[in-house]
């Protein structure tokens, strides 16, 4: 995005308006906060930072090495994860967090890189997945409602569900 | 000066333009499209809500499984659409959705969970082939995608919030009527497909 305050706030608003990337930073903070305050924690930090080291990374390489679609297995893991509500160690979300943050990461520092763009961006980027995922993962901590928990794993199908969508869109080429 | 900040940032992330990592064209359009899809087909709408209304009469936990599994199997069926994997019989599919699930809240039918589950996201298969795949050239698939999702989820909800009225009397007749309603509906669909 150019939104024409410069690097970091394009960054802010690139998490912001992308969609591939705004709703694996919402499903990682659904996850976390399933798994409780812990679990919260340690991916707040886990993700953000993971985000920034593989767009940093990406940035130096300057190439994806792969195809966007790959974010679609955020998609399909994040979500599934979430729809089935299955309580995991905290080492575990942890991990998923560092993995979906190089993920993401890095092709954000690459399609920095490519459209020679400045890598202050990326710390536009990890600060608005900071806050997104925080707030999102405080929200379902809190949620105390049988009912709130099962909207949440409602929304963890929905994900799903997009991330079959967007293989299928990928596959036939029309993304 | 917060009261500033809200618009202010509308303003910002209108104008802004897109550049970084992703190619995003179409966008706006794909998820309006999307997302106005299921609402504008009267069978997918009213299958939808029927899902919601069953899933309402039927109580925990079919009244959140049906939620959760239907847009993952539609999705399925909406990917082997794209891929290109043909089914046979969609429309006629989507029609008998209607007719049977309008006959299973018409009915107030309590099958064994798995049995309804099965029957609910065999339908979603049909509904997700026939209408997941139908983006217009130019606009953004993922975008597309999420609206879908998002309208069809919101057709679910509204089914349940209306199946809340089933505790009365009054409501659970009202229910019923609503279950013939959509099974008559789905006998017109089906007359419309061999017509």
């Amino acid at each position: 995005m150019t939104t024409g305050l410069g690097p970091v706030y394009d960054g802010i608003s690139h998490v912001l308006m992308s969609p591939d990337d705004l709703v694996p930073i919402l499903a990682m903070g659904m996850l976390a906060g399933l798994n409780g305050p812990t679990a919260g924690r340690g991916t707040l930090f886990a993700l953000t930072g993971a985000w920034l080291a593989g767009g940093v990374a990406g940035f130096l390489v300057g190439q994806a090495l792969l195809p966007p679609a790959v974010t679609t297995a955020s998609f399909l893991v994040l979500g599934g994860l979430v729809a089935t509500d299955r309580r995991l160690p905290v080492p575990v979300v942890t991990a998923v967090g560092v993995a979906v943050g190089v993920l993401h990461g890095w092709l954000n520092g690459a399609g920095v890189a490519e459209a020679q763009r400045d890598v202050l961006g990326m710390a536009g980027i990890a600060g608005a997945t900071f806050v997104v995922v925080a707030l999102t993962s405080a929200l379902v901590v809190s949620l105390r409602s049988p009912w709130a928990r099962i909207a949440v794993r409602v929304a963890g199908s929905w994900v799903v569900a997009i991330g079959l969508l967007m293989l299928g869109w990928s596959i036939r080429g029309g993304m | 000066m917060t009261r500033r900040a809200g618009p202010a940032l509308v303003v910002l992330l209108l104008i802004a333009t897109p550049a970084f990592a992703h190619e995003q064209t179409g966008q706006a359009a794909g998820f309006l499209n999307g997302l106005w899809h299921p609402v504008s087909g009267l069978d997918h709408a009213m299958a939808m809500m029927a899902v919601g209304l069953w899933g309402a009469q039927l109580g925990a936990p079919a009244v959140w499984l049906f939620p959760v599994t239907f847009p993952m199997v539609m999705a399925f069926g909406g990917f082997l659409g794209l891929v290109g994997i043909p089914m046979a019989g969609v429309e006629i599919g989507i029609a008998l959705s209607a007719v049977l699930l309008g006959v299973m809240v018409a009915l107030e039918a309590r099958p064994p969970l798995v049995a309804a589950a099965i029957l609910v996201g065999l339908f979603a298969i049909f509904h997700g082939h026939a209408h997941g795949t139908e983006l217009p050239p130019g606009q953004s698939g993922l975008a597309y995608s999420i609206g879908f999702v998002i309208a069809t989820g919101g057709l679910h909800a509204a089914g349940i919030a209306i199946g809340t009225i089933h505790p009365w009397p009054a409501g659970r007749a009202a229910l019923r009527a609503a279950g013939l309603a959509v099974a008559l509906a789905g006998i017109g669909f089906l007359w419309r497909v061999f017509a």
